[in-house]
């Protein structure tokens, strides 16, 4: 499997905080609530995390970033993709502390600066997203994906986007959204209405 | 009285054209607000004690440790010493803090004594559930007997269908801010314009104080019209708080637990008929739990309703599980696969084409004509003449290819609703309605409806929900949503338009009767020449905006909503008899909701209806640890849901039809949700020849149903 699926998990992050330590590249911290410095969407931002925390709920609650949510908090639904050091994630799955000097890119870098990617018009234009709530992390998923394959198959797009749950039933949606966000991509064009933020 | 019908198939300019939905931008780039998402300045968050046990008293509980652990607000217990628990979940005490890992910890703290008492959480074992089954009395029609002795076959089989959790992706939950007499409130609700009245009666003030905003939710599915004993809880946390907002989300297990389930259904059914497929009677004996209450009494037979001779035993069992809530279709999905499994094995025994014996019987049904036309279509779609075979006549490898067909039916008349449109002097519309978007598209289809009703186009509309200050618009259940809301927004844009009239009049020197709103215009009816655009009609206005609204009242819809929907649906699947794995390969839905407003969010729901009964069919079970009492698989890795890859294709067909449309609108979300399951089971019992008597069709099952292995633990 060469999708999302296989990649969205914890591993690449410092395997265990005994094992970082005893490397010397971090230094204890906590418990009590520590200044840590995430660098999101691009900008370094100063906040005070438990080291228990993860990056979801830091980003959520306290940087208001609220584009990834929090459903299954244990690294299964997708609900909470962003993309770090150019990797596919779930956020429930990393610390905030371990993320620091990483480069964190979550959904609200998609339409930023009034530019809007391509993949977030053609999923309003296949309709791939009913209540919307898991429709963020498709999207995040959707943009690794495209990233490392620009030009899949229907076949490799359901492979792909397979670390994702959706409860409404957006699938059929999904998948023809993103096959036609590829085509944009590749095109250098942006789908229909990708102009406007 | 003004004409408030439905302009004409032909004429419409905007309903019946596929629509983006208004919200894809907000939700697809992440910057929809849900209520979840709602961050307030100085805000705490609440967490919940829950049960570990099935079934115990609370011999004390003693909170002290818990007050004084770091950055506690508020600790509250609602099950003191002396309360006896029935569930495993059930709350106990709550705590804010103002961290979640905080208030976890203070959780923790808090010490509770138990005295366990014996639980029964294993319903399918009817013979164990003693005077915990509560018998509904027999109902009989017809002489059963006699119909079972003189028919030419008999089937006879049982049939079971598992308790479901709703597993909505944003949990039960809410943020309230309760300062003084004033009170935030943002929950994730079908029911916008209800809910603060119920937080009220709880908290016993009045519901004037209470202002519930919601633009977007995270899926309900039926399980999200109460405020809950964790809305009033929150709030009351808020107070203790002294005023801070408090966040309090049920977590996934929690979620899971106690946020609602679609009651399981039980069943030895036995159906006689003659040789030509007309079926002669219907015997039945079903049980069902909803949790400790009881509950769930699906309605059979299913649709064919007028079978003859009919003995029906039921017993409602109580289990101490937590609750059943009104599951996308109540009762539904589970008449539906206990009926269509029954027939279809009927028809296996008689050897007959189960279209056929279906057809055969549409006089026992209250739209023979319209599913007649349905099933021919669906039966056309899926190459069903092509494919279909005798039950397990299908060759000689490991993969075995069946089909599989089901009906369902649907009320979905349009619920109380209210309107307001507002017509300002500088053209701009503004619509008000109390009502919300769970995902199926209601801002859309309203602002279809007004754009079409006022001659303009749908960015003109400016659409205004999800707040109980705008007129209040019913619950989303039962599929009544869309029905109600465009209906009264049909009333409140025409009632609005002949105000307008009224002042444009004498510009264009007509009868205000003689005007109508086409192209962004108004004009004199036959005679285009006498116009003038639709903002130089509002200037007319002078300072003052026009408003109207417009009611939809179930008792007298005016030909704009009615109910009794039908549907079709077919499956078609291949089983690997060598592991027990069912693909699908295809799922047919033919699917009726009369009049269609969007056609591009009416496919939507029906996908969805599709997918989330392949979850059901396929994968979906609640499973309770009979030691414990506990559920085992609250989470979403063992509580399994459908992926991207999972579901084949899906073909929906909208049964656009004068006939059809001019019903006028009828509800759409449930009916597309009931017929997957009782069609993907029927279409592996085609492909392998024996039926799999319990859903989900998962790999144990199928090979235990294949291979004979001893379904005793199971079975009454």
């Amino acid at each position: 499997m060469q999708g999302v699926g296989a990649g969205a998990s914890a591993v690449g992050i410092l395997a265990t905080p005994e094992q970082a330590q005893a490397q010397g590249t971090v230094k204890a911290m906590g418990p009590a609530a520590v200044p840590v410095t995430l660098t999101v969407n691009g900008k370094p931002m100063k906040v005070n995390v438990e080291p228990r925390e993860t990056l979801l709920d830091t980003l959520r609650g306290k940087l208001d970033h609220t584009g990834a949510k929090r459903v299954c908090d244990r690294g299964t639904c997708g609900a909470c993709t962003m993309i770090v050091d150019n990797k596919v994630q779930y956020g429930c799955t990393i610390l905030a502390i371990d993320a620091q000097g990483r480069q964190i890119q979550t959904i609200e870098s998609l339409t930023a600066n009034g530019k809007v990617h391509p993949i977030v018009p053609a999923f309003v234009e296949n309709d791939a997203q009913q209540c919307g709530y898991c429709t963020p992390g498709f999207v995040m998923a959707a943009k690794g994906f495209l990233d490392k394959n620009p030009n899949p198959t229907y076949d490799q797009v359901k492979e792909g986007l397979g670390g994702n749950l959706c409860r409404c039933g957006t699938y059929v949606g999904v998948r023809k959204a993103v096959l036609e966000a590829a085509k944009a991509l590749r095109g250098g064009a942006t789908a229909k209405g990708a102009t406007n933020a | 009285m003004p004409n408030y019908s439905w302009p004409p198939m032909d004429q419409r300019k905007v309903m019946g054209k596929a629509h983006n939905r208004l919200d894809g931008f907000a939700k697809s780039s992440g910057r929809a607000k849900y209520p979840s998402d709602v961050n307030r300045e100085g805000m705490v968050y609440g967490v919940i004690l829950t049960s570990p046990h099935a079934h115990c008293t609370i011999k004390s509980i003693d909170t002290t440790a818990a007050q004084k652990m770091p950055g506690v607000t508020a600790v509250r217990v609602t099950a003191p010493a002396g309360t006896e628990i029935q569930w495993a979940g059930a709350e106990i005490a709550w705590v804010a803090a103002d961290t979640e890992p905080h208030a976890r910890d203070a959780v923790r703290a808090i010490q509770v004594a138990y005295n366990v008492l014996p639980h029964f959480v294993s319903e399918e074992k009817k013979s164990k559930a003693g005077t915990r089954a509560k018998p509904a009395g027999e109902q009989t029609t017809g002489d059963v007997d006699e119909a079972l002795k003189a028919a030419d076959g008999v089937s006879e089989g049982y049939y079971a269908i598992p308790v479901l959790t709703h597993s909505c992706l944003e949990p039960h939950g809410q943020v309230i801010e309760w300062k003084g007499d004033k009170m935030e409130y943002w929950p994730s609700s079908q029911a916008v314009s209800t809910v603060a009245g119920d937080l009220a009666q709880q908290l016993k003030i009045p519901a004037s104080q209470i202002h519930v905003s919601m633009d977007y939710m995270g899926g309900g599915f039926g399980s999200k019209f109460p405020s809950d004993i964790w809305g009033a809880e929150c709030a009351r946390l808020s107070k203790d708080s002294g005023g801070k907002p408090v966040k309090l989300f049920l977590d996934r297990a929690t979620e899971l637990t106690i946020a609602g389930v679609r009651p399981s259904a039980y069943a030895n059914i036995k159906v006689a008929g003659k040789k030509d497929g007309t079926i002669t009677a219907w015997q039945s004996e079903s049980w069902a739990t909803g949790g400790f209450t009881g509950g769930g009494m699906p309605p059979i037979p299913y649709i064919f309703t007028g079978i003859p001779n009919r003995r029906l035993n039921h017993a409602a069992i109580s289990t101490n599980a937590g609750g059943a809530r009104a599951w996308r279709a109540p009762n539904h999905q589970q008449a539906c696969f206990l009926t269509f499994s029954a027939i279809e094995d009927f028809a296996a025994k008689i050897k007959m084409d189960p279209v056929e014996v279906l057809v055969k019987n549409l006089g026992l049904t209250a739209r023979a004509a319209l599913y007649e036309r349905q099933i021919r279509k669906a039966q056309e779609m899926a190459d069903w003449k092509k494919l279909w075979h005798q039950r397990g006549d299908s060759g000689s490898g490991n993969i075995k290819r069946g089909l599989g067909i089901a009906l369902s039916t649907w009320g979905g008349a349009g619920h109380p609703s209210e309107c307001r449109i507002k017509i300002n002097p500088d053209g701009s519309v503004e619509l008000e309605q109390g009502t919300q978007d769970l995902g199926v598209g209601t801002r859309t289809v309203v602002a279809m409806v007004a754009a079409e009703s006022l001659g303009l186009t749908v960015p003109d509309i400016k659409v205004k929900i999800g707040d109980n200050a705008y007129p209040v618009s019913g619950p989303s259940g039962g599929s009544t949503t869309v029905g109600g809301v465009s209906s009264s927004t049909r009333k409140a844009a025409v009632n609005a338009l002949e105000q307008l009239f009224l002042k444009v009049a004498p510009a264009l020197n007509a009868d205000p009767a003689k005007l109508e709103a086409v192209g962004g215009k108004i004009q004199v009816k036959g005679d285009p020449s006498k116009s003038m655009t639709w903002k130089a009609a509002c200037q007319k206005l002078g300072v003052s905006s026009i408003s109207e609204t417009g009611k939809n009242d179930p008792k007298n819809p005016m030909g704009l909503n009615t109910q009794g929907a039908g549907g079709v649906q077919i499956a078609d699947v291949s089983v690997d008899v060598e592991t027990g794995v069912v693909k699908m390969n295809r799922v047919v839905a033919v699917a009726d909701c009369g009049l269609v407003i969007n056609p591009k969010t009416a496919e939507s729901q029906v996908y969805g209806g599709v997918i989330m009964n392949i979850c059901g069919a396929l994968m979906e079970e609640r499973v309770m640890d009979e030691t414990l009492g506990r559920v085992l698989n609250a989470d979403m890795e063992f509580y399994k849901l459908a992926g991207i890859k999972d579901i084949g294709e899906i073909v929906v067909h909208m049964d656009v039809h004068p006939d059809n449309d001019k019903r006028g609108v009828i509800g759409l979300g449930e009916p597309s949700a009931i017929s997957t399951i009782a069609a993907i089971s029927n279409a592996v019992a085609n492909a392998i020849g024996v039926r799999v008597p319990r859903v989900p069709l998962s790999p144990d099952h199928v090979l235990t149903a294949l291979y004979g292995k001893n379904m005793e633990r199971s079975r009454a």
